[in-house]
């Protein structure tokens, strides 16, 4: 009954995000797909971070790589930028093989300073291919994302121009790949392998002994987390058109804001990426004429959430109405 | 062919050596009891048989293979299951849901994994809190959830360290009749426990464990008449 509706308004919800490319103006449209694409990054980074303790600072290096192949894709290969994505999806699980061969061996602290040294490095060493600008970067080609697929269609469709509608579709690809991460994130954690996830994180020794490997499973929440963060790079590119080894690897933009949006909305829980990058976007629009002021709030607040409210505002919400959403209880059969 | 082999085991922590040189065999379906003081290195036994802690010294086979440098996980799924001493729930989950995770990772394959779970929840009386967060349970029942949970890796092999301590007359009686009952369906036993009486009704054979030395195993009834045994156990009510 709860089940249903929270399904009828979760698919209400989608279908309005849905039609904000139709209906609404096109600064809503590239406002969305910036939270849109900060949400994707906070719900992996939650899976990461929240559920299988990995507490990377490193996701800019797939971010990064997930442009940057999105760009060799389009500019040395010709290819069209959608396949660019996926590229960029593959490009990033390829980087977090080796990656996480070194940081594996590391723990807590020295993990994350880790993740963010190698990151360091793929920026460094990206900074080197001539053929994407060196140092100083490049833009995709003029007219790419105005040529890619199903722009065409969606402008006679719709009716618009076609920069319109090639923001329409990267907004629908952002939409859609926030919905399938939201969702699969779910499916995952209500698998075999999110409980054995859930064992660890309340107790590895006793989970190993009753035959989880902790390893095996974080590796595979890592690469599938490098996965969803190394598309959205590559989406994010497209729609920013120009790319910089500083931009994307930028720890700030791609790792600080998305822990930061995560702490506050409730690590560890499913909706509280989604109830932070909320109040994520209300701070900036609120706060963002105030230069640096806006980044110190934005660090008290996730300061104080950190020593007073460990589960974010999700967790004050839910203590304080007894509403959960998403929960991933396994209920005993029930037995005559 | 022995289902359990120590050859030479010893491990040292700093200067104390906490086992000792200990050599033993577990045939598949038998049931060992160990008792000793506090402190005599019984649970480190157990820690290294199921890989918690590495030997300095010596191998541990199990159902024929050398096990020695194998982690836990590995030697759970060919089918060394274990009980702690001080329980180890998974608080954040439920009663079943501990059960669950045992059952989807241990040794065991299951058509129907929910219904195994719940046939071994209502072995050890667990039923009625199979939805409660484990944190919230006794320590009585968070031991017995140290067994059921040890049970649902479908174990060739369980042990089970001190489950029946603080029980009362009739819990110990039921506990002895689930352990009886794992027996019978052919599960090898090794079983660490104070309350004499209890292990004497169940285990086939008896060790005793002093400073980490193997002092002494064989037919309980003989092993608890040595001497050396009444010594060490002076002023406990055997
Ligand atoms: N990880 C460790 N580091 C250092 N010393 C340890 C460690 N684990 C156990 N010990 C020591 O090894 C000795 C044996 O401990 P163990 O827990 O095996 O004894 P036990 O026979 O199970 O005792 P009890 O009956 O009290 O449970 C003790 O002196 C204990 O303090
Ligand atoms: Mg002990």
């Amino acid at each position: 009954m709860k089940n249903t509706l929270t399904k009828s308004v979760a698919v209400l919800l989608f279908v309005g995000l849905a039609l904000v490319p139709v209906l609404g103006t096109r600064a809503m449209v590239q406002d969305l797909f910036m939270v849109l694409t900060l949400l994707i990054l906070a719900l992996n980074w939650n899976m990461l971070a929240g559920f299988a303790g990995l507490v990377s600072v490193g996701q800019q290096a797939f971010v990064g790589i997930g442009a940057y192949a999105m760009f060799a894709a389009v500019i040395l290969w010709g290819l069209d930028p959608l396949v660019g994505i996926a590229i960029g999806g593959v490009a990033a699980i390829v980087l977090a093989v080796p990656i996480a061969f070194f940081t594996f061996r590391l723990n807590g602290a020295y993990f994350a300073i880790g993740t963010w040294v190698a990151a360091e490095i793929v920026r460094l060493s990206l900074a080197q291919w001539k053929a994407l600008g060196g140092g100083t970067g490049t833009s995709l080609p003029k007219g790419t994302t105005k040529d890619m697929f199903g722009v065409d269609l969606i402008k006679d469709a719709l009716d618009m121009s076609s920069s319109a509608a090639s923001d329409a579709l990267t907004y629908w690809l952002a939409l859609l790949l926030a919905a399938v991460t939201l969702v699969s994130g779910y499916v995952f954690l209500r698998s075999r392998m999110g409980l054995g996830l859930q064992a660890i994180r309340d107790n590895a020794e006793a989970a190993r002994s009753v035959g989880v490997d902790p390893i095996r499973l974080k590796a595979a929440v890592y690469l599938l987390t490098a996965f969803g963060t190394g598309l959205c790079g590559a989406l994010l590119f497209i729609q920013i058109t120009r790319v910089t080894p500083d931009a994307a690897f930028d720890v700030v933009d791609w790792t600080a804001f998305v822990i930061f949006i995560t702490v506050i909305g409730g690590i560890g829980t499913l909706p509280g990426p989604v109830v932070g990058v909320i109040v994520f976007y209300a701070l900036q629009r609120t706060l963002a004429d105030y230069g640096t002021i806006y980044l110190i709030v934005l660090g008290l607040i996730g300061i104080a959430i950190m020593l007073f409210a460990r589960k974010g505002l999700w967790g004050i919400f839910t203590a304080k109405t007894g509403i959960e959403l998403l929960l991933l209880r396994h209920r005993a059969p029930k037995r005559s | 062919m022995a289902l359990l082999r120590l050859e030479g085991v010893s491990k040292s922590f700093g200067a104390l050596t906490v086992t000792d040189n200990v050599s033993f065999a577990v045939e598949p379906g038998q049931a060992l009891g160990i008792i000793g003081p506090n402190g005599a290195g019984k649970s480190t036994l157990f820690n290294l048989i199921t890989g918690n802690i590495a030997p300095g010294a010596g191998t541990i086979e199990f159902d024929g293979v050398d096990v020695t440098r194998q982690p836990p996980m590995q030697r759970v799924v060919a089918g060394i299951g274990r009980s702690f001493q001080i329980p180890q729930p998974f608080t954040n989950l439920s009663v079943y849901e501990n059960l669950l995770v045992a059952a989807q990772f241990g040794g065991g394959r299951h058509r129907d994994v929910g219904g195994f779970c719940m046939d071994i929840l209502d072995q050890t009386g667990l039923a009625k809190v199979a939805d409660n967060t484990s944190g919230s349970l006794s320590l009585l029942q968070r031991k017995r959830l140290e067994l059921a949970r040890a049970m649902a890796t479908s174990p060739k092999l369980i042990l089970l360290d001190e489950i029946a301590g603080g029980l009362t007359e009739g819990e110990c009686v039921a506990l002895i009749q689930t352990i009886k009952s794992i027996h019978a369906a052919g599960t090898a036993i090794i079983w660490i426990e104070h309350v004499l009486h209890a292990l004497n009704s169940v285990v086939e054979r008896l060790m005793v464990l002093n400073f980490g030395k193997m002092l002494m195993i064989g037919d309980p009834a003989q092993v608890m008449a040595s001497p050396e045994v009444k010594e060490i156990y002076l002023g406990i009510d055997v």
